[in-house]
């Protein structure tokens, strides 16, 4: 039992995570309103794919990924706005889920250290011309 | 220079990040993707039978006053395989469990129940992952324990050891 549980843990990569049932229709078809399917790819392309990780949904050919993206489509056909389909997927996966993270706590940090680094880079450049005049 | 103090601001920076480094080789990455479904209740759902001679699973099964397990596998599953004997083992300390079988068809299926046992009461088909996606399941095996009223109290992921057997009962009966 030990081996086979050693073996199995061996075996325990993604490459076999695959299995036998059929693929959502919506996984690879795209949605008949260019503008509905316009929508849910650019969606598509700011969700990570919980199987692969560093991949977004869109661009991921995991089976977990192609579910994504046919619940994606769905709920855009049934006329969900994009940011709601977007907190769907994080009430289930955590803010993980998003390429794309909130602007609060540890995601405020995120968006705003670019804007300080450049008034730090301006206060330094200031007292360095400032010297030079 | 009348403010010295300002020459130090580049080795802080530089340790500061050279301090995350350490931090981030130190501390082992959790690259396990939890669901945030802990602590609600099951969303609804109704899944049909995923082998002949068992019975499907719905949501409304699972809302009977008695907390459960739910066990998330697939008969392509290999650590599935390998929990096998702890599920039996989880059964056997009257531990109920519901199944749902994800990605799978109903021959499959069966042939894994007959070579490995079957401790489920009730195993529905995810076939199209559809529910696994409402609940937050990031992949083959989980198993979550449901409370009695349909709350997600826990949810393990993994292949079941023999060392989670104990506590997974001590959840179960948390729960009653």
């Amino acid at each position: 039992m030990r081996m086979l549980a050693l073996i199995s843990l061996m075996l325990a990569t993604p490459v076999f995570a695959q299995g036998s049932g059929p693929t959502p229709a919506l996984a690879n078809r795209q949605l008949p309103d260019p503008a509905q399917e316009a929508a849910a790819t650019k969606l598509m392309h700011s969700l990570r794919c919980i199987q692969c990780q560093g991949q977004s949904i869109a661009d991921s050919d995991a089976h977990m990924a192609g579910t994504m993206r046919a619940e994606v489509r769905q709920q855009i056909a049934a006329g969900q706005k994009p940011e709601a389909i977007r907190r769907w997927m994080i009430a289930r996966y955590g803010e993980w889920v998003s390429f794309e993270p909130d602007m609060k706590g540890a995601g405020l940090l995120l968006w705003l250290t670019p804007l300080l680094v450049l008034i730090a880079g301006i206060w330094l450049a200031r007292g360095l011309f400032r010297r030079g005049a | 220079m009348n403010r010295p103090w300002l020459l130090w601001i580049p080795l802080a920076v530089v340790a500061l990040i050279g301090g995350l480094a350490i931090y981030g080789l130190a501390v082992p990455k959790d690259e396990q993707v939890h669901s945030a479904m802990i602590g609600q209740k099951l969303p609804a759902f109704s899944l049909p039978a995923a082998a002949a001679g068992v019975e499907g699973l719905a949501s409304g099964d699972m809302v009977d006053g008695k907390p459960r397990l739910l066990n998330i596998f697939a008969s392509w599953c290999l650590p599935c395989k390998a929990e096998a004997p702890y599920l039996e083992a989880l059964k056997k300390a009257g531990v109920e469990i519901d199944a749902i079988a994800i990605r799978d068809r109903p021959e499959d299926v069966a042939a894994f129940l007959s070579e490995f046992g079957n401790p489920f009461r009730r195993i529905g088909s995810d076939s199209e992952m559809a529910v696994q996606l409402k609940l937050g399941s990031s992949g083959v095996p989980e198993t979550y324990v449901i409370g009695g009223d349909g709350t997600i109290l826990y949810q393990h992921i993994g292949d079941i050891r023999a060392e989670h057997v104990p506590m997974l009962i001590e959840k179960v009966n948390a729960a009653k």
